[in-house]
C-alpha cells in the first residue's frame, strides 16, 4: 500500500463514519420523543453530513481521478465503505440511539482531539471544526444517559439493554490496520491505543454515574476496515443511493 | 397523563447586546432547557449567550396597572439630557 | 369590568392597531378563535415534516440532504414557536397534542397528499411553502402579539424554503427527459391542492367575519390566493413548467390571472378525513408520540429526583 492509498483509505473511513452517522440520525426526523429533541437530533445529523462532505471531498482530491464527494457517497458499493460497524446499526429506540451516541461521541472526542495535532493541515482544519460539534454531541449523550439511567425503571432497563447490545461493536473502533501504521509513522494518522485507554476510562465514569453496568461480552465484532459490514449497510445504501443509481445520467 | 415537560423562557444575547426574549422551549431540567434553547433559537448564529428561566417564575405586570406604573414618568423630562440649557460655545458637555 | 366593557375596550385597542398581549383581557371567543387558528398552524408545521421527511434518506446529493434536513428542522422549530404562542392563551402543549389526536384540532389539508418522487420535494418547497408564505406575510400584522412575533421570526427563516424548492424544479427542468417529466408530474399533482390551501372562497368562508373584525386575519382567502397565482405563473414559465389549468388567462382589467374552478368536492372530502394520507399522517404522529412517552417520563422523573 502506498502512502497515497493509505491516506485515501483513512479519509474514507473518517468520511464514511460521519456520513453513515448523519444518515442514521436523520432518520429520527419527525420521530423524536418531543419536538425540541427532534431539532437536537437533526442538528447533530447536519453536523455529521457537513463533516462527511469535507472528508469525502478531500479523499477525492487525494485520489486524484476526479471523483467528487457525491461520487464517493453515492456511487460506491457496500464493500467499498469503511465506516465502523456501530455507525451503521439501525437507530433502535431512543435509549439505543443515546447509547450509540455516547459510545461514538466519546470515541470521536479523543480521536478528533488527537487529529487536531495531525501533520496534515487539511485534516487538522476539519478536525478542529468537528471537535466543537463532537463536544456538544458528547454533552447531549452524557446528559441523556443520566436521565435515562436514573429516570425510571423502564428507562434504566432500556438503556442497560442498549449498552449490552452495542458492546460487541466497541473494540472495533480501536483496531489499527496497515494504512494506519503507514500514516502514524508520518504523524498524519493517530495512534488509537491512546484513544482506547482514554475512551474506556471516560465511558466507565459516565456509565457508573448513570448507574449502568459495563457489559461483558464473549465476542467482539470486526470487519469494517476490510469492507466487511453488517447486513444493515446494504439497505442503508440502497435507500441513500437510490436516485443516483436509478438515474445515472442525471444531475440534481 | 402525558407530559410535555416544563415550560422555560429563553433569552438570547448576541455579542455584547442585551439579552432579548426569543421565545420558549419545553425541557425537564435546566441543562436540557439550555441545550434545547440552543438548538431552537441559535441555528442561524443569532446568539453568543443564553439565559433560560422556568416560565412559572416570570412575573408580569398587569395591563390594568399600566397607567399608574408608566404614565407618571411622562412629565419627568428633567431626567433627559436635552432638558438642560447649555451656555453657547461650551464644548464636550 | 363587565363583559361588555371588556369587549368595548378590547375592540378599541384593535381599532387602534394595538397588539393584544397575553395578560390583556380579551373576549372568550377571540381567545378560542386564536387557539383554533394558531394550533392548526402549529400542527400543520409538525405534520408537514412527514411528507418531506419521507425523502431525507433518499436525497440525491449531500447538499440536497443538508438543505432538506435544515428545512424540515425549521418546520419543527416553527411548530414549536407556534405551540409556544398558543400556550400563552392558557392551553398546554399536552392539551394541544391531545386535540390533534382526537381530531378536534386540524392541520393543513395539503399534507394529506403524498410526496411520491424527488420532484415533489421541489414542488412542496416552491408551491406549498410559496402559498404558506403569502399567508404568513399577512399574518405578521395579526392582532395577537405572540402570534405576530412568531410569524415575523417564521417569515424570516422561511425565506429560503421556497427558493430551495424552486431551485430543485429548475435544475430538474434543465436535466434529462425523465427529470423533466418528473417535475411536470409533480407540478400537476401539487398545483390544485396548493390553491386549496387558502381555503374556501370568501363567500363560503365560515370563520372570516370575526377574524376580520378582530384583525386576526388581514387579507381574505381569495385575495391571498390571487396573489399566489399571479407570482407563481411567471416563475413556472421561466423554467418551462406548464400550469395544469386550461382556463388560466391573464386578465388585463384586474391585472391578475383568471383561473379554473377548484375541485371543492375533493377539498371537502380530504378535509373530512378521506385524502390519500390522512390516516397515515395521524398514525405516524400518534405512534411516535406514544413511543416517546417513556422518554418524557424518565426525563421528568430524573428532574424531580435531582431537584430534591
Amino acid at each position: 500500500m502506498t502512502k497515497k492509498e493509505a491516506l485515501f483509505n483513512y479519509l474514507l473511513q473518517l468520511g464514511d463514519n460521519a456520513l453513515i452517522q448523519g444518515h442514521r440520525l436523520s432518520e429520527w426526523c419527525s420521530k423524536a420523543p418531543f419536538l425540541e429533541e427532534d431539532l437536537a437530533l437533526t442538528n447533530m445529523a447536519l453536523d455529521n453530513i457537513g463533516r462527511a462532505q469535507s472528508f469525502l471531498k478531500y479523499a477525492g482530491d487525494i485520489e486524484g481521478i476526479g471523483r467528487t464527494d457525491d461520487d464517493l457517497a453515492y456511487k460506491r458499493g457496500e464493500r467499498q465503505f469503511y465506516n465502523h460497524l456501530i455507525y451503521e446499526l439501525p437507530i433502535g429506540d431512543f435509549a439505543y440511539t443515546i447509547a450509540k451516541q455516547l459510545i461514538i461521541s466519546v470515541f470521536e472526542y479523543f480521536q478528533y482531539t488527537e487529529l487536531t495535532q495531525s501533520k496534515d493541515s487539511t485534516i487538522t482544519g476539519i478536525a478542529s471544526k468537528s471537535l466543537k460539534e463532537i463536544k456538544y454531541h458528547k454533552l447531549h449523550a452524557t446528559d441523556w444517559c443520566m436521565r435515562l439511567g436514573k429516570g425510571t425503571v423502564e428507562s434504566h432497563q432500556r438503556l442497560q439493554e442498549a449498552f449490552n447490545a452495542l458492546w460487541m461493536y466497541t473494540v472495533e473502533l480501536f483496531e489499527m490496520y496497515e494504512s494506519d501504521a503507514i500514516l502514524v509513522k508520518d504523524g498524519i494518522a493517530i495512534d488509537l491505543n491512546i484513544v482506547k485507554m482514554k475512551w474506556k476510562e471516560m465511558i466507565a465514569t459516565i456509565l457508573k454515574e448513570a448507574t449502568i453496568d459495563i457489559p461483558t461480552v464473549d465476542y467482539m465484532q470486526t470487519g469494517s476496515r476490510r469492507g466487511i459490514h453488517t447486513e444493515h449497510l446494504g439497505h442503508l445504501l440502497a435507500e441513500m443511493q437510490y436516485l443516483q443509481r436509478a438515474y445515472p445520467d442525471a444531475t440534481w | 397523563m402525558d407530559t410535555q415537560l416544563d415550560l422555560w423562557e429563553v433569552f438570547i444575547q448576541n455579542k455584547a447586546g442585551s439579552y432579548v426574549h426569543a421565545g420558549s422551549v419545553h425541557a425537564s431540567d435546566s441543562q436540557m432547557a439550555l441545550q434545547n434553547a440552543r438548538d431552537t433559537y441559535t441555528r442561524r448564529q443569532e446568539g453568543t449567550s443564553i439565559w433560560v428561566i422556568p416560565a412559572k417564575y416570570v412575573v408580569a405586570s398587569n395591563p390594568e396597572d399600566a397607567e399608574m406604573f408608566f404614565d407618571p414618568a411622562n412629565d419627568k423630562i428633567y431626567r433627559h439630557p436635552t432638558f438642560y440649557v447649555m451656555p453657547e460655545g461650551a464644548k464636550q458637555i | 369590568m363587565n363583559a361588555t366593557a371588556i369587549d368595548n375596550l378590547f375592540q378599541q385597542k384593535i381599532d387602534l392597531d394595538l397588539n393584544i398581549e397575553p395578560k390583556d383581557q380579551m373576549p372568550e371567543k377571540y381567545r378560542l378563535h386564536l387557539i383554533r387558528q394558531i394550533s392548526q398552524h402549529a400542527h400543520s408545521e409538525v405534520i408537514g415534516m412527514q411528507p418531506e421527511g419521507n425523502w431525507i434518506t433518499r436525497a440525491p446529493s449531500l447538499r440536497a440532504k443538508q438543505i432538506l434536513l435544515a428545512k424540515i428542522q425549521d418546520e419543527g422549530g416553527h411548530g414549536l414557536y407556534l405551540y409556544s404562542a398558543c400556550e400563552t392563551l392558557g392551553i398546554s402543549r399536552e392539551e394541544l397534542i391531545d386535540q390533534l389526536h382526537t381530531g378536534k384540532a386540524k392541520y393543513s389539508n395539503i399534507f394529506n397528499y403524498p410526496a411520491l418522487t424527488w420532484a415533489d420535494i421541489g414542488a412542496i418547497g416552491w408551491l406549498v411553502d410559496g402559498a404558506a408564505i403569502v399567508n404568513q406575510v399577512s399574518l405578521q400584522r395579526t392582532s395577537y402579539g405572540p402570534y405576530a412575533r412568531g410569524m415575523v421570526r417564521i417569515c424570516k427563516e422561511e425565506s429560503f424554503h421556497q427558493r430551495q424548492g424552486y431551485e430543485i424544479m429548475a435544475n430538474m427542468m434543465k436535466g434529462t427527459e425523465a427529470q423533466r417529466e418528473m417535475a411536470q408530474d409533480a407540478m400537476n399533482r401539487w398545483w390544485w391542492p396548493s390553491l386549496m390551501m387558502f381555503g374556501p372562497h370568501d363567500s363560503d368562508s365560515p370563520h372570516s367575519g370575526d377574524a376580520f373584525t378582530w384583525k386576526i386575519k388581514r387579507k381574505s382567502n381569495d385575495e391571498l390566493r390571487q396573489k399566489f397565482i399571479d407570482k407563481t405563473v411567471q416563475q413556472a414559465e421561466v423554467i418551462g413548467l406548464t400550469i395544469p389549468d386550461d382556463e388560466l388567462r391573464w386578465n388585463e382589467e384586474k391585472q391578475g390571472y383568471d383561473h379554473g374552478e377548484i375541485n371543492w368536492e375533493e377539498f371537502k372530502r380530504v378535509i373530512n378525513g378521506n385524502g390519500p394520507c390522512n390516516k397515515q399522517r395521524m398514525d405516524h404522529h400518534k405512534k411516535y408520540h406514544a413511543e416517546g412517552a417513556w422518554v418524557r417520563e424518565a426525563a421528568a422523573a430524573y428532574a424531580k429526583e435531582n431537584s430534591k
